[in-house]
């Protein structure tokens, strides 16, 4: 891999389905970069990402995925890849540490390193008391933080989230965006959507703003608010403002 | 809103409930199908009176007074009602309990929930009794037609019946939860229900086949023996059997008990009924412990996809039960073949039929859980390995459990006739891969807690498969009798899997 190269570079990104969900989307996320993707519900935040997971395959345009080609060698761009979904599916008849056992098996992550991870995330992740007890009865907020570590397990360069903060308490939440700042900080990159703007505003290093299945806007947030022409504004007031003015003109 | 006006308003909405998840079952939940599903479900009433008239066309004509084999005959059919009817309550109740997605919204809400609960247990009373009633039908018309007006006193039993069994069910699950908690009432409220619902007539299958060497469940009650154990001619065990012929009284007694018996159950558990859901709610499930992962870290990614696959099949016993459940009804026939043929050659011949169908229909459940009942399908789909891998190590946990099962019968037939063995073997791996391959092509998307639905996503599938599992058997039984026979058996079946292949929405 380049040292300049993209972690994430999407082009023409189209897909349809009773209407046109992403229209012909290009998207550039840098390496070890922090990237929150905003936008309405239904502007095609999450099809996107789910494009990008190789969990859907788009009508037209490319993904490249650290420099791998996704559409061509899904396998290797799934290998260093990570996809959390905001309705974590995991088994609710395996334990938490054999669920990321599994998920390691699966990444094909040796025994020995995988052990210690999967121990160390779930400790991290305010599990510790549940590491042998069936999901079964765990709360939507745990099972979003062991979904979590079963992304984080096999040790991924690109992390897309899709709303992983929701039914978190606040101190998971904490925990969770701890996590996420460590990985960022050591060259891992993570794409984010989220509706708790707060959240993108402290921790993202870039934003994109998505509307009708189209990039609207991109930046950081000093960039943003420059184009805003106001510097004080909120990232909610630029938001709302950003979606009114996509909706008027549409 | 007046306390009167709330309950109507309430039951109004049980029945719409109830009316909309009939019809999702009948249309598979999509769109567009309701036209269809309810022309279907009439042409299937229509044609059920067919085989309505040939079971029981003969008895219209019968008239008081009975003798008491015809007493037993009748009263047996009617029990054999209630603990299909009862089978179904306990379903309904233990639906109510843990997948009502409204129990929040509902006790959160000002309303007296005593009154609300006594109008969902009635609700599921006029579910189970609406249900037996429409399956009823064509029996009564037959009767009606043969024997007179008299006869549709039956539906008035059916209906006193009908509550007596939700009644029942309700008091078995609240007194369940009170000994054994919430957690394993669900399962052994499960697993009873599908026991009840089987058991009456495997009993009386296999008691018959013991004792006289048929499958007649008619063969038991009209012996001698029943007919010196029944109690006397007046006595109120015949009420349901005389109500039905249209003895006004005993119609009357019964829909009483019926009323009552359910009234006094609203009465004593509807207060209790807001604690117990309270208590389900609270505790979906018991923490239980489990501590093999150290299963999946030896071997391929594949190897730790079948790992999984075991795991989550040997740790789900109402899964197992289920699936299990399908072999049960096998052991009628197997009894009576091997009882009708002990003392010849073709006893252990006929064996080999039974074995092929039971392993093309346990096939087609466990492929169904490990293919379309995948509970964490991004997980599976983002992992780095082709999906082609995937589905074939799933395949492969199919194909190892029915080896594992069915390995012992094989090598105890091999060791009585090993030609036999031989045959019944490729039977069982053609049924199983046909099965298997079926499951595959039809594959949808599901919870694996959506197992008992399954065959709503597709019919064709289900019949696809029951006919696969039928001609293999029949292949494997005729290809040692009558060669010639077997290879057009097996002709016609690999026709049918190739059709059903050809039709299917996922050719692999």
């Amino acid at each position: 891999m380049k040292p300049d190269q993209s972690a994430l570079a999407l082009r023409g990104l189209t897909k349809r389905f009773d209407r046109l969900a992403v229209d012909a989307l290009d998207l550039t996320v840098r390496t070890g970069e922090f990237y929150a993707l905003l936008g309405p519900n239904g502007a095609g935040k999450t099809t996107t990402l789910r494009m990008v997971a190789g969990l859907l395959r788009p009508d037209a345009g490319s993904v490249s995925v650290l420099g791998i080609d996704a559409l061509a060698d899904p396998v290797a761009a799934k290998q260093v890849t990570a996809w959390v979904s905001d309705e974590p599916m995991i088994y609710d008849k395996l334990t938490p540490l054999e669920y990321l056992a599994f998920v390691a098996g699966l990444w094909g992550i040796s025994p020995e390193l995988s052990e210690r991870s999967a121990r160390d995330l779930l400790v991290s992740l305010g599990l510790e008391p549940h590491l042998h007890e069936r999901c079964e009865g765990f709360s939507k907020g745990m099972r979003q933080k062991v979904a979590l570590a079963g992304a984080l397990v096999h040790d991924p360069r690109l992390i897309i989230l899709d709303e992983p903060l929701t039914g978190l308490d606040a101190v998971s939440a904490r925990h969770v965006k701890g996590l996420l700042g460590d990985r960022v900080r050591s060259g891992c990159t993570v794409i984010m959507t989220t509706h708790i703007l707060e959240v993108a505003e402290r921790m993202a290093d870039r934003i994109g703003v998505i509307a009708s299945g189209r990039l609207i806007a991109e930046g950081t947030l000093s960039e943003l608010r420059q184009r805003n022409g106001r510097t004080d504004t909120s990232l909610e007031d630029m938001f709302i403002a950003l979606v009114d003015t996509e909706a008027a003109a549409a | 809103m007046s306390s009167s006006a709330d309950l109507t308003w309430f039951a109004r909405h049980e029945i719409r409930l109830a009316w909309r998840e009939g019809l999702a079952m009948l249309t598979a939940g999509r769109k567009g199908r309701k036209r269809t599903a309810i022309i279907g479900l009439i042409v299937l009433a229509a044609v059920l009176h067919l085989p309505a008239y040939a079971v029981i066309g003969r008895f219209a004509d019968l008239q008081e007074p009975l003798d008491k084999s015809t007493l037993i005959v009748i009263t047996a059919t009617i029990l054999l009602a209630w603990a299909l009817m009862l089978s179904q309550a306990i379903e309904s109740v233990t639906r109510v309990f843990y997948a009502r997605a409204d129990l929040d919204l509902i006790m959160s809400s000002p309303v007296a929930l005593a009154k609300v609960f006594s109008v969902r247990i009635a609700a599921i009373a006029l579910q189970v009794t609406a249900m037996a009633l429409l399956l009823s039908t064509p029996f009564v018309d037959v009767l009606v037609f043969g024997g007179g007006w008299r006869w549709l006193a039956a539906f008035g039993v059916v209906f006193a019946i009908g509550l007596t069994a939700a009644a029942v069910a309700i008091a078995v699950t609240v007194v369940l939860f009170r000994l054994i908690g919430p957690g394993r009432t669900r399962l052994v409220a499960q697993i009873l229900a599908a026991v009840i619902g089987a058991g009456f007539v495997i009993a009386l299958q296999v008691a018959a086949i013991v004792s006289y060497g048929t499958m007649s469940r008619f063969a038991v009650l009209t012996s001698d023996a029943a007919a010196v154990f029944a109690p006397a001619l007046d006595s109120v065990v015949w009420w349901p059997a005389r109500a039905a012929l249209g003895d006004g009284e005993a119609l009357l007694g019964l829909l009483a008990g019926g009323l009552v018996l359910l009234g006094a159950v609203m009465a004593i558990f509807s207060p209790r009924f807001a604690d117990t859901v309270v208590s389900a709610s609270a505790k979906p499930a018991t923490a239980r412990q489990g501590s093999r992962a150290t299963a999946f870290r030896a071997g391929s990614r594949q190897q730790a996809l079948r790992w999984k696959e075991f795991m989550l099949l040997k740790r789900d016993p109402w899964l197992l039960s289920q699936s299990l459940m399908q072999l049960l009804y096998l052991v009628p026939p197997a009894l009576l073949l091997w009882k009708s043929f002990a003392d010849s050659d073709a006893a252990l011949v006929l064996i080999t039929p039974v074995i092929v169908m039971a392993a093309g229909q346990l096939a087609g459940g466990l492929a169904w859980l490990t293919i379309s009942g995948e509970d964490a399908p991004d997980l599976v789909a983002t992992a780095p390995l082709p999906a082609s891998r995937v589905t074939r190590a799933k395949i492969e946990v199919v194909l190892i459990a029915i080896a594992v099962i069915f390995a012992p019968l094989l090598l105890a037939l091999a060791w009585a006739a090993p030609l036999q063995a031989a045959v019944t073997a490729s039977g069982i791996i053609v049924a199983a891969v046909s099965a298997t391959a079926i499951q595959l092509w039809f594959r949808v998307q599901a919870r694996r807690s959506q197992f008992r639905r399954r065959q709503t996503s597709s019919r064709f599938a289900t019949f696809a498969e029951a006919f696969s599992s039928i001609g293999w058997a029949a292949t494997a039984v005729l290809a040692m009798a009558m060669p010639i026979a077997g290879l057009i058996s097996g002709l016609l079946t690999a026709a049918i899997v190739a059709v059903t292949w050809k039709i299917s929405p996922r050719r692999v």
